[in-house]
């Protein structure tokens, strides 16, 4: 069965080329058929792979497809890898994204076959990219992976081009992206120039073997792919994308926007651990972008009143906690994040699918309310993926989060690199972001869940449960976001006693930085605790909030007492201005230039002058053409006897 | 005493100055390819004269050439004329102006 | 002696050249042409080409022009004015005829009874043979495909359509 990974790939791909081909002919049940088809055969073959994956002890499998580019020294291959690393990633992406195909076939529903078609066949597209990046077993393949799941991105974002927003909010998706991944193509070309290969068992087996030699470059390279990261993982600066994605249908939000695409960056930085973990100074760059993202975020989240929006800056946040918690050493603490992430914010995108598609396409929360009664199901699943992503123990996000935030504090309390104060500083953001968190989850849910309808007659008519294939995946996704953090208990929790399974997996892949000393077991429960009771305080401030009879009442206070900084925070910073001015319309201004000044002028220019003259040198010698025979002969001796003289002289 | 090969070449010079004049200032189709048939004449007595100063034969036989090549271009533009003369009933080649910008 | 009938004949080509494209009568024109043609086979035989002698008089004299004439007589060119004086006409064809017998004995006497102080082979018509189908052999097989061309071409190019 291992030898069929390069199917895993094939499958979604197969499905893809046959949506975009048929989309004529397909109805929707032929088109539901293929596309939810394909990817669920993936993930049984998926799975298959993994059972006889699981015998081999973290043992690195690479399967060699075809020689791709060979050319002097540089030789690279389409190499597909399987360790545990690539492992997790496959489990959750398969599983998730089969989930959320069969979600989408009640959610769009409504389209006409034509779009119905296309949106699959982008989707089984984006699962062929997505794969292709976590199973690619060189920088190379994993770019290939990460270019396509931009360009999927862009495509799914722009769903709706014909509303101009989206089509323009596809644009910015990867066009910020693009900034990204020059960063992250810089570091390609340097990593090749210094280790000779691109392949990463190639470029690990040369860092342990020789550190010192390497050392003055692992840095640069390390930070230049970081700058990848934070484009596809939406840090700051390169976040603005990944609110207005939210333009694209949800369930496209849920796939790209929340547990796969973006947490490509965490993947990568996990990926490429045993560079990342020679060099200090890069590591605290990572966390530190991380933790910053991951207050700045939750800051804009607690202003924003369009349900998806919310949720979009919460995933910029998490991902924010994921690589701080890359930065402090602990890969597989982040890869834990990112696992148990996928569950709850996949769950609460859909959820707020399920929401948007019963209030008729309203997505204002300042309109909605009481909607628990009449979406039983939506309720009680994003209920419990909110508890989840608040870090509320036993469900799964407590269990990553923490351990997030322990490591952090481990990092600060073991001067990891000289930095421990920083450390210790972004684990004071850390534990202020989740109180955030807890915060703006729960006011998002009494907004709309709790408290009286505050929509229209219509809607309110109109108010209805989703259909099973909607339902059954929020089931599903909640189900997992319950129990999935079993998979990965902090050791702190169990006494002692390692019964960290899901770290042990990951070890032989993404080693975690080794720290000097350790924390003692009573300050890690004290740390457990301190972040549980951040969470409960947040969640118990925005019950005060926005439940019951004086809802509304403190919050509109506040925002009448600060207008200003209410203001600022309710626009996001004003950071899509900022850049606008600064970045936007100069760009604007050098390109029209380029067009009328260089372009135009400078290049079409001389080229029509050049076709004025042939023109103008035609218009004059077609005099010569006299028709006059005698005429003719008389240029016919003045030839030869030019001829001649030549000839003679 | 040989006659110098310059005086032939002299001579082949007139008849070609006048054979072309034939052709540039006459308008009968007729008269044009006579003055042709004097410039072939001069050419090929230049040929055979410098045949005779190299010493060679090749000269001759080139000679030998043009003038079967001079019959068949007499013949085809002859034939020429005709059809021309059939068509427009005249042979001045100034009548012949179709081919003008 | 020798140079003498060397310019003699210049002149006479000459002045029969510029005769030739100048007098406004075809047939004047091609007559005189004639006597430019029998001058210029003269100067040939001073070269000692004998046989481009002989081939000149029969191809161009013989052929050629006699085709012009044919032609002046069928195309009647209406530029010509009609000869309405028969005696200028037969004076210029009776001097023409003089000039023509003079150069003609001329010749014969050149090329048979003075040996002519040329310098390299004569114009011997065995050894002007024997490059023919020497050396020249190709060139002088597609002459004859020329002239076969030159014969079909005419041919189609006065056909009248019916």
């Amino acid at each position: 069965m291992l030898s069929l990974l390069w199917l895993v790939l094939v499958l979604p791909l197969a499905g893809a080329v046959a949506l975009l081909a048929g989309a004529q002919r397909f109805d929707h049940r032929t088109t539901s058929a293929v596309g939810v088809g394909s990817i669920g055969a993936t993930l049984l073959l998926s799975l298959g792979i993994l059972a006889q994956y699981a015998g081999r002890h973290g043992e690195t499998v690479v399967q060699s497809l075809w020689r791709w580019m060979a050319a002097g020294d540089l030789t690279i291959t389409f190499a597909l890898r399987l360790d545990p690393l690539s492992a997790v990633m496959l489990f959750f992406v398969t599983f998730v994204g089969f989930v959320i195909h069969v979600y989408s076939v009640g959610y769009m529903h409504s389209e006409g076959p034509r779009a119905y078609a296309r949106y699959f066949a982008y989707l089984n597209l984006f699962m062929f990219a997505m794969l292709t990046l976590v199973l690619g077993a060189n920088l190379v393949v994993l770019f290939v992976g990460w270019e396509g799941v931009g360009l999927c991105s862009y495509l799914l974002i722009g769903f709706y081009f014909e509303k101009d927003w989206c089509a323009a909010a596809g644009k910015k998706a990867f066009i910020v992206n693009r900034i990204g991944d020059f960063g992250f193509l810089l570091a390609i070309f340097m990593a090749y120039k210094v280790f000779g290969t691109v392949d990463f068992s190639g470029m690990w087996a040369q860092l342990a073997a020789e550190p010192s030699r390497y050392a003055p470059w692992v840095t640069p390279i390390a930070l230049l792919l970081f700058v990848g990261a934070i484009g596809k993982s939406a840090q700051l600066p390169l976040y603005v994308w990944l609110p207005d994605a939210m333009a694209g249908p949800t369930p496209v939000s849920a796939l790209i926007h929340a547990a796969t695409m973006v947490t490509a960056g965490v993947y990568m930085v996990a990926r490429c651990s045993p560079l990342f973990s020679q060099s200090p100074t890069a590591l605290l760059v990572v966390a530190a972008v991380g933790g910053l993202t991951a207050v700045f975020a939750a800051t804009i989240g607690l202003a924003q009143n369009d349900i998806k929006k919310v949720l979009a800056y919460s995933t910029v946040s998490q991902l924010g906690y994921m690589f701080l918690g890359a930065g402090a050493g602990a890969f597989g603490a982040a890869i834990f994040h990112v696992f148990t992430h996928a569950f709850f914010k996949a769950c609460l995108f859909l959820g707020s699918g399920s929401v948007i598609h019963a209030c008729s396409g309203e997505q204002d929360i300042r309109k909605m309310g009481g909607l628990a009664k009449k979406l039983p199901v939506t309720y009680w699943t994003f209920v419990v993926a909110t508890l989840a992503l608040a870090g509320i123990p036993p469900l799964a996000g407590f269990f990553s989060k923490d351990e997030i935030l322990g490591k952090v504090f481990a990092a600060g309390s073991a001067d990891l690199g000289g930095f421990g104060r920083v450390y210790l500083g972004l684990w004071v953001l850390g534990v202020a972001g989740a109180f955030l968190t807890a915060f703006y989850m729960f006011r998002l849910v009494h907004l709309t869940f709790h408290g009286q309808f505050r929509g229209t007659r219509e809607q309110e008519h109109h108010l209805h449960e989703s259909p099973a294939s909607m339902v059954w995946p929020l089931r599903i996704l909640a189900v997992g976001s319950a129990v999935v953090g079993f998979a990965g208990i902090g050791t702190a929790l169990t006494f002692g006693r390692d019964l960290n399974w899901f770290e042990h997996f990951l070890h032989p892949a993404t080693p975690a930085v080794e720290l000097g000393h350790h924390v003692s077991l009573g300050i890690e429960w004290l740390l457990i605790g301190l972040s549980v009771a951040v969470a409960v305080g947040g969640i118990l401030l925005a019950r005060r909030f926005y439940l019951g009879p004086r809802a509304l009442e403190i919050p509109n206070a506040i925002a009448g007492r600060f207008p200003r900084a209410f203001d600022l925070v309710a626009n996001k910073y004003y950071v899509d201005e900022a850049y606008d001015r600064v970045v936007v319309k100069p760009l604007r201004s050098v390109a029209w230039f380029s067009w009328k000044g260089v372009d135009t002028v400078g290049i079409d220019g001389p080229i029509n002058a050049a076709a004025w003259f042939t023109e103008i040198t035609g218009d004059l010698l077609r005099f010569i053409q006299t028709g006059n025979v005698r005429n003719y002969s008389l240029l016919i001796l003045g030839g030869a006897l030019a001829a001649m003289a030549w000839l003679l002289l | 005493m040989a006659i110098p090969t310059t005086h032939f070449v002299i001579l082949a010079a007139l008849l070609f100055a006048v054979g072309a004049a034939g052709v540039l200032l006459r308008r009968s189709g007729i008269s044009i390819l006579l003055g042709i048939e004097i410039m072939l004449n001069a050419a090929n007595l230049s040929l055979a004269a410098f045949a005779r100063q190299h010493g060679q034969l090749d000269g001759q036989v080139f000679v030998f050439f043009v003038m079967a090549v001079a019959a068949a271009e007499v013949v085809v533009g002859l034939a020429l004329l005709v059809a021309i003369f059939r068509r427009i009933g005249s042979i001045d080649v100034d009548r012949l102006n179709a081919l003008r910008w | 002696m020798v140079t003498l009938v060397f310019y003699l004949t210049a002149a006479v080509a000459f002045v029969s050249a510029v005769v030739a494209i100048s007098h406004r009568s075809p047939v004047v024109n091609v007559l005189s042409l004639v006597v430019t043609f029998f001058c210029v086979a003269v100067n040939y035989a001073l070269l000692g080409a004998s046989f481009l002698a002989a081939a000149q008089i029969l191809v161009y004299a013989g052929a050629i022009l006699v085709l012009f004439l044919f032609v002046v007589m069928l195309l009647n060119a209406p530029e010509v004015p009609p000869a309405t004086e028969p005696r200028p006409f037969q004076r210029w064809l009776g001097t023409a005829a003089a000039i023509a017998t003079a150069l003609g004995g001329t010749l014969l006497f050149l090329t048979w009874r003075t040996a002519l102080p040329s310098a390299g082979p004569g114009g011997d018509a065995v050894a002007l043979g024997r490059l023919l189908v020497g050396p020249y052999l190709f060139a002088f097989e597609l002459i004859a495909v020329l002239l076969l061309a030159a014969l079909v071409g005419a041919y189609v190019l006065v056909k009248r359509k019916h």
